[in-house]
C-alpha cells in the first residue's frame, strides 16, 4: 500500500520545553549534537550524561522518554556505512569471524559512532515535535540566518502538504490504471515504469510552476512589494536565560568528563 | 516512522555522529558560501519572484521524491531532483531549492543531521546541481538541439550527479575515520551507479513530459544568467578535491607531505602537547596516514582555492573603483 501521512510533527504542549524560546531550543539542540560530536570516541560516562540531558529533557517536555524513543532509529541504517570499522580498524584482536579479525579500537569507534548519532537524533526530533514550525523559522531568523532563505522555506513548508496531496492523487490515479497480474507482477519493463514516475514528476512541476504563477500574482494583487513582513518575536524570559545558561553549563561539564575519564 | 524516510533508498542524508568536527565545520562553510552567493544570483535572476518560485518549487520537489516506481526485491526508485531543478531553473536556483528541501529533511523529519547539513547541502545541493548542469550542457552542445539531445543529456547528467555526490560523501565518511575509503568509495560509488540509474529515467521522463507541454519552460535555466565564472570556480573546486581524494593513493611512495612536515620541523614533536590534544579527538583520522592527508590536501585547497576568490575580489573591486 502506499500512503503518504506526510503530518506537521509538531505536538502541541504547554510544558516547560514547549514554552521556551525558540532560539534557545535551537541553540540548546545545535550544542547538544556539537558535543556529542566533539566527544572522543569511547567517552562512556559522558555518553550516560548527554543521554540522560536528552531523556531529562524529553521527560520535561511532557511527551516521555518513550515518544523520542520509539522514533529515535531513523539514522539505523546509515550504520551500515560504518559497519566495516570493526574489521579494518588496527588494533587489539577480540574475535574472528570467517577470515576476518574484529579489533577492539575498531569494534569501539563503530559503536561511539552509533551512540553519538543515536542521541542526536532524540534531541532533534525533540526540537521539531516541541517547536511550531513558524516558531522554528523565526527562531532562526533571530539567529541570523538570511531572511530570504527563511521566508523561502516558509512558503516551502506551506505548501508541501498541497503538493503531497498532488503527488499522492497522481499516484492514485497512475495505481487506478494499472493492472496487476498474479503474483503481484506489474506490467512494463522497468525503463517504461520508470518514465511513467518521470511523467508524474513532470506533471507535477508544471503544475507548481502554474501554482507559483497564481499565488505570486495574488500576492501582487495584495500588495505585496518584495518584502515579507513577520512579527517580532518576545525577547528572553528569565527562564529562557537560566535554561540556556544551566544547558550550556551541563554541556561543558559533560566535555570536561568525557576528556579526563 | 516517517513515511519519506521509508521510501527513501538514497541514504546520502549523513546523520550526526558520522561526520567529525572539523569535516562536519568544513562542510558548513561551503553550504554558507554556496548559499550566500546563490541568494544574491536568483534575486538578480528573478526580482521579488524569487520568494514565491523557489519556495513553491522546493515544495515541488519534496514531494516529487515521493514519486516511486517498483524496482526489485521490495526496493523502489526515486528522484533525488537536483539535477532536474539545475536543467529548468539555473544551477543557483537548484542550490537553493536543494538547500530548502534537505533543511526541512532535517529540521522536521531528522533526515539527516544538523551538524552534516553542512555537507548534505554541498553534496545533495551544491555538487549535483553543478555538475548536473554541466554535464547536461555539454551534451547538448555536442548532441545539438532536439528532444533526443535534451533527453540523453539529461540522463547523462543527472547519472554523474548522483554518483558525484555518493562519491563525496565517501570521502567525507573516510576523512571522519567513519569508514575506510577503499571501502567506503567502491561501496557508495556502486550502490549509486544503480541509484544514479533511476534518478536518470525518472529526470528523462519528467523532462519528456515538460517538452511536450511547455517547452517554453526548457530555456530558463539556459538563460540563467551571468554565471559562467561562479560555475567554473565551483568545478575547479570539485576537480581539486577530487584530485585531494586520489593524490596520496595513486601515489606509491606517499611521503609528500610527511617530506614538508619533516623539512619544517613538524615531525620532531616538538609540539608534544599541541598535537597530543588533535590527536585525541579534533583528528580522529590522523590513525590513517592516507585519509589524514587527504582531509590535509583537501584543507589545503580550500585554504587555497579561499585566498583565490578574496584577491580575485579585491582586484576586481579595485579595477571597479
Amino acid at each position: 500500500m502506499l500512503h503518504i501521512d506526510l503530518a506537521d510533527q509538531y505536538q502541541r504542549g504547554a510544558s516547560l520545553i514547549h514554552r521556551l524560546n525558540p532560539r534557545v531550543k535551537i541553540l540548546g539542540a545545535v550544542l547538544f549534537i556539537a558535543a556529542a560530536t566533539i566527544l572522543p570516541p569511547g567517552a562512556w560516562l559522558a555518553y550516560g550524561l548527554l543521554l540522560a540531558g536528552a531523556w531529562l529533557a524529553a521527560h520535561a517536555s511532557q511527551l516521555g522518554i518513550g515518544y523520542t524513543l520509539k522514533r529515535s532509529f531513523v539514522a539505523l541504517p546509515f550504520a551500515l556505512a560504518a559497519i566495516t570499522l570493526p574489521f579494518t580498524v588496527p588494533g587489539q584482536p577480540i574475535a574472528h569471524l570467517g577470515g576476518l579479525t574484529i579489533s577492539a579500537e575498531g569494534s569501539l569507534r563503530f559503536l561511539s559512532i552509533l551512540i553519538k548519532s543515536w542521541l542526536s537524533v532524540q534531541v532533534a526530533i525533540l526540537l521539531a515535535v516541541t517547536t511550531p514550525f513558524h516558531d522554528l523559522m523565526r527562531g532562526m531568523r533571530e539567529l541570523r540566518i538570511p531572511k530570504p532563505l527563511i521566508n523561502i522555506v516558509s512558503f516551502m513548508y506551506r505548501y508541501l502538504f498541497v503538493f503531497a496531496d498532488e503527488a499522492l492523487r497522481l499516484m492514485r490515479a497512475r495505481a487506478a490504471r494499472s493492472a496487476v497480474g498474479t503474483g503481484g507482477k506489474s506490467g512494463g519493463g522497468l525503463m517504461w515504469r520508470g518514465r511513467v514516475a518521470g511523467g508524474l514528476v513532470g506533471n507535477l512541476a508544471l503544475r507548481a510552476f502554474e501554482r507559483s504563477e497564481r499565488i505570486y500574482d495574488a500576492m501582487v494583487a495584495r500588495g505585496f512589494q518584495g518584502e515579507i513582513k513577520t512579527l517580532t518575536s518576545p525577547p528572553l524570559t528569565d527562564t529562557d536565560r537560566n535554561v540556556l545558561v544551566g544547558w550550556v553549563t551541563y554541556l561543558a561539564m559533560l566535555l570536561l568528563v568525557g576528556f579526563i575519564f | 516512522m516517517h513515511p519519506f524516510v521509508v521510501l527513501s533508498p538514497v541514504r546520502l542524508h549523513i546523520p550526526d555522529g558520522f561526520l567529525s568536527p572539523v569535516v562536519a565545520l568544513v562542510g558548513w562553510l561551503l553550504a554558507v558560501a554556496a548559499i550566500g552567493y546563490a541568494l544574491r544570483q536568483t534575486r538578480g535572476q528573478l526580482g521579488e519572484k524569487q520568494i514565491p518560485l523557489m519556495g513553491v518549487l522546493a515544495a515541488f520537489i519534496f514531494a516529487a521524491q515521493a514519486i516511486n516506481f517498483p524496482v526489485a526485491g521490495g526496493t523502489s526508485g526515486h528522484l533525488l531532483g537536483g539535477t532536474l531543478a539545475a536543467i529548468v531553473l539555473g544551477p543557483w536556483a537548484a542550490v537553493l531549492i536543494m538547500t530548502s528541501v534537505i533543511g526541512v529533511q532535517a529540521l522536521v523529519f531528522q533526515d539527516g543531521g544538523l551538524l552534516a547539513l553542512g555537507f548534505n547541502i554541498v553534496n545533495m545541493g551544491l555538487l549535483t546541481a553543478f555538475t548536473g548542469h554541466l554535464v547536461y550542457q555539454v551534451v547538448r552542445k555536442i548532441l545539438g538541439e532536439g528532444r533526443n539531445s535534451l533527453l540523453v543529456a539529461g540522463a547523462v547528467g543527472a547519472w554523474i550527479s548522483v554518483m558525484v555526490g555518493a562519491l563525496a560523501t565517501a570521502v567525507e565518511l573516510a576523512a571522519s575515520g567513519a569508514s575506510p575509503l577503499k571501502i567506503a568509495l567502491p561501496a557508495m560509488g556502486g550502490v549509486h551507479a544503480l541509484i544514479g540509474v533511476g534518478e536518470a529515467v525518472i529526470t528523462v521522463g519528467a523532462l519528456a513530459f515538460i517538452y511536450a507541454a511547455r517547452r517554453d519552460l526548457l530555456n530558463i535555466g539556459e538563460s540563467a544568467p551571468a554565471q559562467a565564472r561562479a560555475r567554473w570556480a565551483v568545478i575547479g573546486l570539485g576537480i581539486a578535491l577530487v584530485v585531494a581524494a586520489f593524490s596520496p593513493l595513486a601515489s606509491g611512495a606517499p611521503d609528500g607531505l610527511n617530506r614538508v612536515a619533516a623539512d619544517l620541523g613538524f615531525d620532531t614533536r616538538a609540539l608534544d602537547p599541541l598535537y597530543e590534544v588533535f590527536s585525541g579527538y579534533a583528528l580522529p583520522f590522523v590513525n590513517n596516514p592516507n585519509v589524514s592527508k587527504i582531509v590535509a590536501v583537501g584543507l589545503g585547497t580550500l585554504i587555497v582555492f579561499g585566498i583565490a576568490f578574496v584577491a580575485a575580489r579585491l582586484q576586481r573591486n579595485k579595477a571597479n573603483a
